[in-house]
């Protein structure tokens, strides 16, 4: 890069390079500081670029996470699972045996709603939709990109705990995500699963998490129920 | 000229396209244009039988034997059995019937009418083919609960109800001589 020292404002006083008299300076003398400091400064500029790309796409405003989204019915796990203690299960009936975990229909509401709230202007929509037999459209909270393959069944069995990745469902009042879903996060767990590994009989338990355990009790469970790691490419993307 | 970079920022920004994200294959529970009813989970067509679902056994399936409520189970009754029976009545029975089905759960305490005890007479003599077909066709106000227990695991919740009488109604008698003492200990 080449730039050209503007105090010269006549030929007369420098021998070479020349200038027409009529060409005044273009840049201010300050610029030479800028430039250098610009040259040098790029590497941290693109490094905090970079830096600042990352971060944007592990924020919440990408990843959703903490986020809590709004929903034709506002459906209170908090009030559901942490007030009346009803299990996952009663709702997300299939998750023991599917990759899916089972979205309830509106019947599984109208089991209970039929007899509660059932004059509540909160649920009309879930009247309606049981009576004429329409879908209502939920705002799904945990999106995979469909190129990742997920079974719920196999996390269940080996002692996946839900709080592990779903959080304190029984404290939130609307749905929000607890972990990014991104493939890192996966791998943290996939890498090392021994960490995260729980009794099978507390899966369901929303007041637990495995971390609650010393870790060679994880690691015994782990072991106990054959848990490995799984980092191969196709155990996902298949 | 090297146009090395800028062929890498086009590279990268090719990748930001959602395309493979949000590909045109349906996903459980997902919307569809496609389909009138918007749902790409397509009920069964009316009328047909998918493999493995012909239900013929009327014992099995629909808890009867010779047109009257089963008496006995089509499956061996043993402790796994129970404990699975036990499990499934505590996900899906207990809200309302209680854990020990008395019928003041969680959700009667909200305001769901309150269930009949489970250890009244009529019942405690009905037939296991009778609470089968209880789960399965709904009974008063509860409604049928055949889409969310499999077949099998409503006979483990029946197992586990006629258990769960019989301990309301057990005398020191019913407990083998040998376990007696360990009992009449723990009791102390």
């Amino acid at each position: 890069m080449h730039l050209v020292h503007g105090v010269a404002t006549t030929s007369e006083s420098l021998g070479s390079p020349t200038f027409p008299k009529s060409m005044a300076q273009i840049f201010h003398p300050s610029l030479n500081t800028v430039s250098r400091a610009t040259i040098f400064g790029a590497v941290f500029i693109l490094g905090a670029a970079a830096f600042g790309w990352d971060s944007l796409l592990r924020s919440p405003y990408v990843t959703q996470v903490g986020v809590a989204r709004d929903q034709p019915v506002p459906f209170s796990h908090k009030h559901h699972v942490g007030g009346l203690g009803m299990d996952c299960r009663y709702c997300h009936s299939y998750v023991e045996e599917s990759s899916s975990a089972g979205m309830p229909s509106t019947k599984v509401c109208m089991t209970c709603h039929s007899m509660v709230w059932n004059d509540s202007e909160m649920l009309a929509p879930v009247r309606e939709s049981y009576a004429e037999d329409r879908s209502i459209e939920w705002t799904r909270v945990h999106d995979l990109p469909d190129f990742a393959y997920f079974d719920h069944s196999i996390h269940i069995s080996k002692g996946v705990s839900c709080t592990s990745c779903h959080g304190a469902v029984n404290e939130m009042p609307l749905m929000w995500r607890e972990a990014s879903l991104q493939m890192d996060w996966c791998l943290s767990c996939h890498r090392d699963p021994q960490k995260y590994i729980g009794p099978r009989d507390r899966v369901f338990d929303p007041d637990f998490h495995p971390f609650d355990l010393d870790l060679e009790t994880r690691q015994a469970l782990a072991e106990e129920n054959r848990v490995e790691s799984l980092i191969n490419c196709s155990v996902c993307h298949r | 000229m090297n146009r090395f970079p800028l062929i890498l920022v086009l590279l990268v920004m090719a990748a930001c396209r959602q395309d493979m994200h949000d590909q045109a294959k349906l996903e459980a529970y997902e919307s569809s244009e496609f389909f009138a009813d918007g749902r790409a989970v397509r009920p069964q067509v009316e009328g047909t039988v998918a493999r493995g679902q012909l239900r013929l056994d009327d014992h099995l399936y629909r808890g009867l034997q010779d047109g009257a409520p089963a008496v006995d189970y089509p499956m061996t009754v043993d402790r796994a059995f129970l404990e699975r029976g036990q499990s499934r009545y505590q996900i899906f029975c207990a809200i309302c019937h209680d854990a020990t089905g008395f019928g003041q759960g969680m959700a009667v305490q909200r305001g769901v009418k309150a269930p009949t005890s489970l250890h009244i007479d009529r019942l405690r003599e009905s037939p296991p083919g009778y609470f089968f077909d209880v789960i399965t066709n709904g009974y008063g106000s509860m409604y049928d609960y055949s889409d969310r227990i499999p077949v099998e695991d409503r006979w483990a919740i029946t197992a586990y109800v006629k258990a769960l009488q019989l301990s309301r109604h057990a005398s020191i008698d019913d407990v083998p001589a040998s376990e007696r003492g360990s009992l009449e200990e723990s009791l102390r």
